[in-house]
């Protein structure tokens, strides 16, 4: 720790500390644009400068300057920082004014209006007036891609946003070329940057240089309402902030969660918001005798729904939860399933060997995403991180290039943004792995805190039980299994899935799995279901469709009931680490769509087995008294209990194919997605390989 | 006078032979084992006690810089950079080194390099110096055909000289930027703390010199801190080379004592003034980088660091621009104002956006098209780049429109009063001094 004198005031900070640290800690506000506390420091805006007494006179750029570059005043006193001098004043001033000259007036029209650093720092240290008569620069606008819309003549050379990418994305295709006043930022061909956590940069802008093209001149922030919730896009459970106006979203932005997605998230998660407005089921349809969807009441759906069920024992119904659903919907969907006298429900349409009755140890991540940083050897199999949990994988980066460890993959997943050891393909590597004799078992062995990351394209198969036995295996072996650190992690795609695997939504006691379902059941319930192969359904079979996106699962259905997205209910998901989590209604579900479990629970009484809530605290009271963990929110449960070593046990028939990320188009993963405008543009980009040139 | 005994650079002019035989001939390249043998703190000592003070412009202590690298390695080796990036408008006394007296240089990277504990010493050359870099890497070529460079040479200490030639950017004579340039980057000027002794090349100790500071320390060794001290003024030791150009009739790179009056350098060496003492109009001592000085101030003068700094200006790299009466003073500071302009590395904001605000206006000052409150806001501008930078570009382009509005301020006043006057006339506005 280190004692330092802040404007008279004394404050103890540790070493490390910056002089910026320092005085925020002291209490006194250091205006900045450049410096990022999750990104290095470049020291060019020149904002936060401080007066350092006994230093050179003039002043420090205090972001720059450690607290122990510092030198104790003559007699051993604390040394001492000013930051309301005249000399800071003037110094402020002065760089506020250099800033303003050659960056337009053009605020009224500037999508950054509003929550513009530049703006509220030109206000608090700026001068009144111009004193500046030339002309002022234009620099010309780059096209950097589909999301990010840039005016470059409002750059101020921050190098936010150069630093972000090549730093935490991991691509260099932003910098700035040239020098002195025509520096500029581009991606020098411009083509559109190939990264999946491209949007971040927005929010990184002080100014309105990159701004969000599918949101530009959509709103003003202060006309929006802001509803804290969680994303679904994929199982990382990101912190986000949702912006709407009326019942529309029309922005999505991340939350500072250090523990998930520190402040960052993906282009899925913030650029999905226009998929929410189209393709919306908004009333209740009932397939005709022609064979086509006619909208109809609710009366009249359920109706249909009780003419099916109607005489069919239980094993002849079965129920599937799709990606996208929470937790207290799959619990009602459990409850009324078990009352019709069905065990055949199922909350892993892709088939993934994850058995509850093994212990939540086997089937969530459970060194958690906070503690990837202290892994020292990463082994990922069967996954590809990248696409399945962007975020996520910016994590492993983090690490990657803090502590240069090593990183093998099975399985072909090309760029991952890190150098990693290309293992080999399929279970015949993991199979080499765990003879112990191969040489990353060995750096896996080395390591105090190894680190296993299977993912679903490894268990997602017909060897997935095996696989996953075999995975244990290695990561027992390999010591990653101790008292204070389990290193065994699954790495989910879907929002959905540890809820459903919390809850038990599998099959019980000779109930079928999700494909057999799709084949055998005669009345099928799909809860937002979509990824399923349902041209494999049964002939004459009956299938309920609640969910929110004519998809999939709506196509197929004989029954619509319109349902709630994710920003539209207030529901409980449970990332991949296991942390429970949950949403907020930043909005009203259009039409006549209905929460999912009021759904259920409206049905539930037409069907005879009234399900015993009549609200969701009243859900939720059984819902926690069931599994009490679903309560605490935030909070990653432990289970002690699981042993990995258990289901190392687990053997089985080995395939010999490779493994493959799930996640074929990264932009098109649900419902959601694939109704929206932005994502299928950037999925077609992607496709093309970003090759696309400015319009 | 200096001596020609005393002169340290014996073939500036490239009268002589410049290979290594006839370097040794003329006394360099004698005894530089003998030279290693005595230690390290000894040649430190020596260093210290000669006075010698860097002569890329800001005038640091060479003596105490080299002492501040690390006395151990802790195993990252160390590393000596030779800024040769000489780019200071005025400045041509590198180049002269380089391409006539190369062996100085190499001789004082070994004994550098062996004071500071480097094995490796790279030569950053300036992108537009071809010939020097040949001349260069040729006396390199010979130094390791004798045997008296790379591994178990004759000297007593490994050492490897590299040339690396740089792309003609300003900037990268900064020395942290320079480093960037050398690492493979872009030539940006790094922050300090941690300095290059700490934190340099490739993350390594790292001291950067100037070719003239490398190049006069065999010599100081040889003859002895007390023979250097001895020249010049206390704290303003040794010589120094002078590179004149401007309105003198011998424009001219001369080695000479440190504290020459200013008059009797010109005189001596560059055929006084053109037209005659009564014709001077301001001297820029040092390089584009300092402020003006007009001629009554500089004419006696002595060229040191101090004295200079006396008169609110700086000995810089010594690159004496003379200016006679014909000079369009104010134009003259305008077109350094471009020149910083151009070369500012765009990374912080005062220096990126001054410069190019500050030239402007200066252009506009040039014709008289601006008000005369304009020059206190100019002045105020360039106080606003000064010392709020990250390294001394700001505070370069700054000093030389500083100096101008310090002692021309009546001229810029008379071409606005001109200007304004001739504001209602159709025909073309006469320029001033035509």
């Amino acid at each position: 720790m280190a004692l330092i004198k802040v404007d008279g005031k004394e404050v103890e900070v540790p070493d490390h500390f910056t002089l910026l640290q320092a005085c925020e800690e002291a209490g006194a506000e250091i205006p900045r644009f450049c410096f990022h506390e999750r990104l290095s420091i470049a020291g060019n805006c020149r904002m936060c400068l401080v007066e350092v007494k006994g230093g050179p006179p003039k002043p420090a750029a205090s972001c720059a300057m450690g607290v122990r570059d510092l030198r104790p005043g003559p007699e051993g006193q604390p040394p001492e920082v000013f930051t309301n001098t005249p000399m800071v004043k003037k110094a402020r001033e002065g760089v506020m004014e250099f800033l303003l000259i050659n960056h337009p007036l053009d605020c009224p029209i500037c999508d950054q209006g509003g929550e513009c650093d530049l703006q509220d720092q030109a206000m608090a240290f700026g001068v009144d007036s111009s004193r500046y008569h030339e002309n002022k620069r234009a620099v010309e606008d780059k096209y950097i891609g589909p999301l990010v819309k840039t005016i470059m003549t409002r750059c101020i050379h921050c190098t936010r946003c150069v630093r972000f990418t090549t730093e935490v994305a991991g691509i260099s295709e932003l910098g700035l070329i040239g020098r002195g006043e025509d520096a500029e930022i581009t991606t020098y061909l411009e083509e559109a940057m190939t990264s999946e956590l491209q949007g971040n940069v927005i929010d990184l802008c002080p100014v309105g240089a990159l701004t969000s093209r599918p949101y530009a001149f959509q709103a003003r922030p202060w006309e929006l309402s802001k509803t804290e919730s969680i994303d679904v896009m994929d199982a990382v459970g990101s912190a986000i902030r949702v912006d709407a106006r009326g019942r529309e979203v029309m922005r999505i932005l991340p939350r500072v969660n250090d523990a998930v997605n520190e402040e960052w998230i993906s282009d899925k998660s913030r650029f999905i918001w226009d998929g929410l407005r189209t393709q919306r089921l908004d009333r209740p349809y009932v397939r005709g005798v022609d064979g086509k969807l006619k909208p109809a009441s609710w009366i009249e759906a359920f109706g249909a729904v009780w003419g099916a069920v109607s005489g069919k024992s239980g094993n002849q119904l079965g129920a599937i939860a799709g990606d996208l659903a929470g937790v207290e919907e799959m619990y009602a969907l459990k409850t009324l399933m078990a009352s019709l006298g069905s065990s055949s429900i199922d909350c892993r349409p892709d088939g993934a060997a994850l058995d509850p009755s093994l212990g939540r140890a086997s089937y969530i991540f459970n060194p958690t995403i906070e503690g990837i940083e202290q892994a020292d050897a990463i082994l990922i199999v069967g996954s590809n991180p990248r696409f399945e949990a962007s975020v996520l994988n910016a994590r492993i980066r983090k690490a990657w290039r803090a502590n240069d460890i090593p990183i093998g993959v099975i399985g072909d997943m090309g760029d991952l943004r890190y150098d990693y050891e290309m293992l080999g393909s399929g279970p015949e590597t993991l199979k080499e792995l765990a003879g112990g004799n191969h040489s990353f078992f060995k750096a896996l062995k080395k390591a105090k805190r190894p680190m296993v990351i299977v993912g679903q394209g490894a268990l997602a198969r017909g060897d997935g039980t095996a696989v996953l036995g075999l995975v244990a295996k290695v990561a027992d072996a390999a010591g990653a299994v101790t008292k204070d650190w389990n290193g065994f992690a699954v790495l989910h795609t879907a929002a959905a899935r540890v809820g459903g695997l919390d809850l038990g939504f599998v099959p019980g006691e000779g109930g079928l799995a999700a494909a057999d379902m799709v084949a055998g059941s005669d009345v099928l319930f799909l809860l937002g279901a979509d990824e399923l192969d349902l041209r494999k359904r049964k002939q004459g079979g009956f299938t309920v469709y609640i969910g929110t996106h004519g998809d999939v699962g709506a196509h197929h259905a004989d029954v619509i009931l319109p349902a709630s997205a994710y920003t539209e209910k207030f529901a409980t998901y449970v990332n991949t680490e296991g942390r429970v989590q949950m949403t907020n209604r930043a909005g009203f579900a259009p039409g006549e769509a209905k929460e999912d479990w009021a759904i259920l629970r409206a049905l539930s009484e037409v069907l005879g087995h009234k399900l015993p809530f009549d609200s969701l605290p009243q859900l939720r009271a059984a819902l926690y008294a069931d599994h009490p963990h679903f309560a605490e929110i935030g909070e990653v449960a432990r289970d002690e209990s699981a042993d990995i070593a258990a289901i190392a046990e687990k053997g089985g028939r080995l395939g010999k194919s490779a493994f493959a990320s799930p996640v074929k188009d990264f932009y098109l993963t649900n419902p959601i997605a694939r109704a929206s405008a932005v994502m299928a543009e950037c999925s077609s980009l992607a496709r093309k390989g970003f090759k696309q040139a400015a319009e | 006078m200096l001596a020609d005994q005393d002169r340290i650079f014996t073939n500036i002019y490239g009268l002589r032979d410049k290979t290594l035989k006839g370097a040794m001939g003329r006394g360099h390249w004698d005894g530089t084992a003998g030279l290693i043998e005595k230690g390290r703190d000894w040649i430190i000592t020596e260093m210290k006690e000669s006075g010698l003070r860097g002569r890329g412009g800001a005038g640091f202590p060479t003596g105490l810089k080299w002492s501040f690298m690390p006395k151990e390695s802790d195993g990252r080796p160390h590393y000596l950079v030779v800024n040769a990036d000489e780019s200071e408008p005025g400045t041509c006394k590198d180049r002269d080194i380089m391409r006539h007296d190369p062996h100085t240089l190499i001789e004082g990277c070994v004994i550098a390099g062996f004071a500071m504990g480097a094995h490796a010493a790279y030569i950053y050359i300036r992108g537009e110096y071809i010939r020097e870099r040949e001349a260069l890497q040729s006396a390199i070529d010979e130094c390791y055909d004798a045997g008296i460079l790379g591994r178990n040479n004759k000297c007593g200490w490994d050492m490897d000289v590299y040339v690396h030639h740089g792309a003609g950017a300003y900037i990268c004579g900064e020395e942290t930027a320079l480093i960037e340039s050398l690492e493979g980057k872009k030539g940006q000027p790094r922050l300090k703390p941690p300095f290059p002794a700490n934190v340099g090349l490739y993350g390594c100790p790292t001291t950067v010199n100037n070719v003239e500071s490398i190049a006069v320390a065999p010599t100081i060794l040889r003859r002895g801190a007390g023979w250097f001290a001895g020249l010049g003024k206390e704290n303003n030791t040794g010589t120094k080379l002078f590179c004149v150009s401007g309105h003198v009739n011998n424009p001219c790179t001369v080695e000479e004592e440190m504290s020459i009056p200013f008059r009797e350098l010109i005189d001596r060496h560059c055929g006084g003034i053109r037209g005659g003492w009564e014709n001077l109009l301001a001297v820029i001592p040092g390089g584009s980088s300092v402020p003006l000085v007009p001629a009554e101030e500089i004419i006696d003068c002595p060229m040191d660091f101090d004295s200079l700094r006396a008169l609110k200006s700086g000995l810089g790299t010594a690159a004496v621009i003379v200016m006679d009466q014909s000079t369009d003073i104010v134009k003259a500071i305008a077109r350094l104002a471009y020149f910083y302009k151009h070369e500012s590395c765009g990374q912080c904001t005062p220096c990126r956006e001054g410069t190019g605000w500050m030239w402007r206006v200066m252009e506009r000052m040039v014709v008289g098209n601006a008000q005369k409150r304009e020059i206190d806001m100019l002045l105020d501008v360039t106080k606003q780049v000064e010392g709020h930078t990250i390294c001394a570009l700001g505070d370069a382009a700054a000093w030389p429109i500083q100096g101008l509005i310090r002692h021309f301020r009546p001229e810029i006043e008379r071409r606005i009063d001109e200007f304004s006057r001739n504001a209602h006339q159709t025909a073309p506005v006469l320029e001033a001094a035509e």
